[in-house]
């Protein structure tokens, strides 16, 4: 029984992380359309952006990661607003745009930093472990668990109750319309855009002091990512989170119970079944046809 | 029948073109002068620079160069400079084999450096094979081959685990947790050290693989916690080092009791997570940075000197830098006109010197290394301290775990 709890925790714990990657993802991908391949890379920043603050200005990962959204973001707006708005957000387009963006930040990091193995701190406050429902855990995972739900809650927010929100929504209804109704369709998306990489960047952030840091580490992230947006349907915010939470329980207990090459090829196996009856995945937005 | 003056001459073109190409000593002796053109002597460098692996790569490419400059900066040998043709094989397997073959058949380079994986390894051993070049491979690996055309100077499988898992039996107790990447080196020294268990009446509580790259360790900490070992056997490689030490260390399990025993943890990957989380932990190979000797000294201060006062020296760096003296000390045998790589390779055939490790020696028999089995603990400083040294240096056995095969000189021999 109480390895069952310990697995259940566990399997919130990866989820929470998988949340907290894909959450950007859901944004760029679900409201825009845009399939942004260099969202791995946005994780990596993240990290490394973690990593030069601790580095040469002596911040903790706590008190950096305000900043570190800013910065992600910030890049994230450039290259909306100089790459893709160009391209028209089309989606073949784009597909190819972000992917070369990703390689070139890939390699732009390695030339400027090294290819080594970086280090970024657990805030002190948060090494330890603690009791939930008498299973030790990482007080950091809890942590992570936290944050991961306060940035899903806030983003549902802007969604759905601001001025922002409601503009990219009738955007994404019908992008003329909303136009005609003087909505700038170019700012909100870039904005959309940017607040998405900033997203990721915190999650590169968050998870660096469990992982490690390298140039590349965003490849592993990035297919994460798709899968949990693709299992939790496009458009649809609380189908991520859902998601989310069910491929973290997944993949947790079969690794439990057999081993995570297994864990790894099953999930994969039983998402593209899953996609092949259900390509619109778990939880659809309705919108109007 | 008579012979004009014109066939006489095709005639003679004909035999002069056949004894070309029939007597193929004639060219491959020129072609052997090549190899020290001009007082340079070519040799290839081939560690990624880009990709995956290039993380640790990077430091094998740095130590190979510092130990070239040192040999030119001392007169080069025998007064021919060696002139390092780095390429860029960027961690893909396929890569390789086309800059090696570039390296040997494009270059004219009589020797390669290079390679840390051994899937890179597997990947280039045609193309020296089959152009009967030499490649030197500095790293640790799964043993378990017998080329005629790699120097090996890594560890294999008896020379981390003969000292190290009877040592740790005896220290914390017989239940091992072994874990390892999912590719064949890990499977390989698993191999081993179940044997070695075996013998000392140990037991396997769990083997497992992850894939290559795994950063997530929640569940296989659960299992061990559920299965409580007394030692966990690591042969994960890569950023999954760093991920597995550091979620351990935020699980709040205790190294005094359970700790991990790697054979690929080195100061590279210490740095990277933090001295916090590799504290308490051990590892086992030949050399490690705060090994005591003049020779280290001197190799650890030149190579901060030349890439950065922040920069670690570890054991596969460390084998880059003597392999290349050995190379040195080979070429300084032959006669300039002998110059091949054939000749080199028998020329280092039990050729010693004073590594930063202490005197190290090439097996004839199989072209493996002579090292030195040490044990040492990670410190939070992020260095390690060395805690046992082996009294006697140890013979390079790359098939230990197959009883009934050998590597001679011959090639890989099958007692019945």
């Amino acid at each position: 029984m109480d390895q069952f709890i310990e697995q259940i925790v566990t399997g919130l714990s990866i989820g929470s992380i998988l949340l907290l990657v894909a959450l950007g993802l859901s944004i760029i991908y679900g409201s825009m359309g845009i399939i942004n391949l260099a969202h791995g890379e946005f994780v990596m920043l993240g990290a490394y952006a973690a990593w030069v603050f601790h580095t040469y200005l002596g911040l903790g990962l706590l008190a950096s990661l305000v900043p570190i959204f800013l910065v992600v973001a910030a890049f994230g707006w450039v290259i909306e607003r100089y790459v893709l708005s160009l391209l028209n957000n089309r989606p073949l387009d784009t597909i190819l745009a972000t992917w070369g963006v990703g390689i070139m930040l890939q390699q732009a990091v390695r030339l400027m930093v090294g290819s080594e193995l970086r280090y970024v701190q657990l805030p002190p406050a948060l090494a330890d472990s603690m009791n939930v429902f008498g299973i030790p855990i990482s007080s950091y995972r809890v942590f992570l668990f936290v944050v991961s739900i306060a940035l899903f809650g806030a983003t549902w927010m802007l969604m759905n109750r601001t001025t922002v929100g409601m503009k990219l929504r009738a955007i994404i209804q019908d992008r003329s319309v909303a136009a005609s109704f003087g909505i700038n369709a170019k700012r909100v998306y870039a904005l959309t855009f940017a607040y998405g990489a900033g997203l990721a960047g915190l999650a590169g952030a968050l998870v660096s002091p469990l992982k490690s840091v390298s140039p590349d580490m965003g490849t592993g992230y990035v297919v994460d990512a798709f899968m949990v947006v693709v299992l939790g349907g496009v458009q649809s915010l609380a189908g991520t989170v859902a998601s989310a939470f069910i491929l973290g329980e997944l993949s947790g207990g079969i690794a439990f119970l057999q081993n995570d090459t297994v864990a790894k090829t099953i999930v994969l196996l039983a998402i593209v079944v899953l996609i092949r009856f259900r390509p619109e995945g778990l939880f659809t937005a309705r919108v109007r046809a | 029948m008579s012979i004009s003056r014109r066939t006489l001459l095709r005639n003679t073109a004909a035999l002069g073109a056949f004894a070309g190409a029939g007597l193929p000593h004639i060219w491959i002796k020129n072609a052997d002068l090549a190899y020290a053109a001009g007082g340079e002597i070519k040799v290839g460098v081939l560690f990624s620079l880009t990709g995956t692996t290039a993380i640790i790569e990077e430091s094998l490419n740095k130590a190979t160069l510092l130990a070239i400059e040192e040999i030119n900066a001392a007169g080069g040998i025998k007064g021919s400079k060696i002139v390092p043709i780095v390429e860029d094989p960027a961690s893909d397997p396929a890569t390789f084999s086309e800059k090696a073959r570039k390296l040997v058949v494009g270059d004219k380079c009589v020797s390669v450096f290079g390679s840390y994986t051994s899937a890179s390894r597997k990947a280039v051993l045609p193309v020296f094979e089959r152009q009967n070049n030499l490649y030197w491979y500095p790293t640790l690996y799964e043993g378990r081959e017998c080329s005629k055309n790699v120097i090996y100077t890594g560890a294999v499988p008896n020379q981390q685990q003969d000292e190290f898992v009877p040592w740790l039996v005896k220290k914390f107790g017989k239940k091992f947790y072994l874990i390892g990447s999912n590719y064949i080196y890990p499977k390989e020294e698993n191999n081993y050290c179940k044997k070695l268990l075996e013998k000392l009446g140990g037991e396997v509580v769990a083997e497992e693989y992850v894939p290559l790259g795994h950063s997530e360790f929640s569940s296989v900490i659960n299992k061990i916690r559920s299965t409580q070992p007394n030692v966990i056997f690591s042969t994960v490689v890569g950023d999954s080092v760093v991920a597995l030490h550091r979620q351990y260390k935020a699980a709040g399990l205790d190294p005094e009791k359970m700790p991990m025993a790697s054979l690929t943890t080195s100061e590279n990957e210490v740095a990277a997570m933090g001295g916090e989380a590799a504290a308490g932990h051990f590892t086992s190979a030949p050399y490690f940075m705060v090994h005591k000797s003049p020779e280290n000294e001197k190799f650890v201060e030149a190579y901060k000197k030349r890439w950065g006062a922040d920069k670690v020296t570890h054991f596969v760096s460390e084998a880059c830098y003597f392999q290349t003296y050995l190379f040195k000390q080979a070429v300084e045998k032959l006669a300039t006109s002998d110059l091949t790589p054939p000749n080199i390779r028998d020329a280092v055939k039990g050729q010693s010197m004073i590594a930063p490790q202490g005197k190290v020696q090439i097996e004839p028999e199989n072209l493996h290394t002579w090292l030195w089995p040490k044990i040492a603990q990670a410190k939070s400083n992020g260095q390690f301290e060395i805690l046992v040294e082996a009294k006697d240096w140890l013979k390079p056995v790359p098939y230990a775990a197959y009883p009934g095969q050998s590597c001679t000189e011959k090639g890989l021999v099958e007692k019945s």
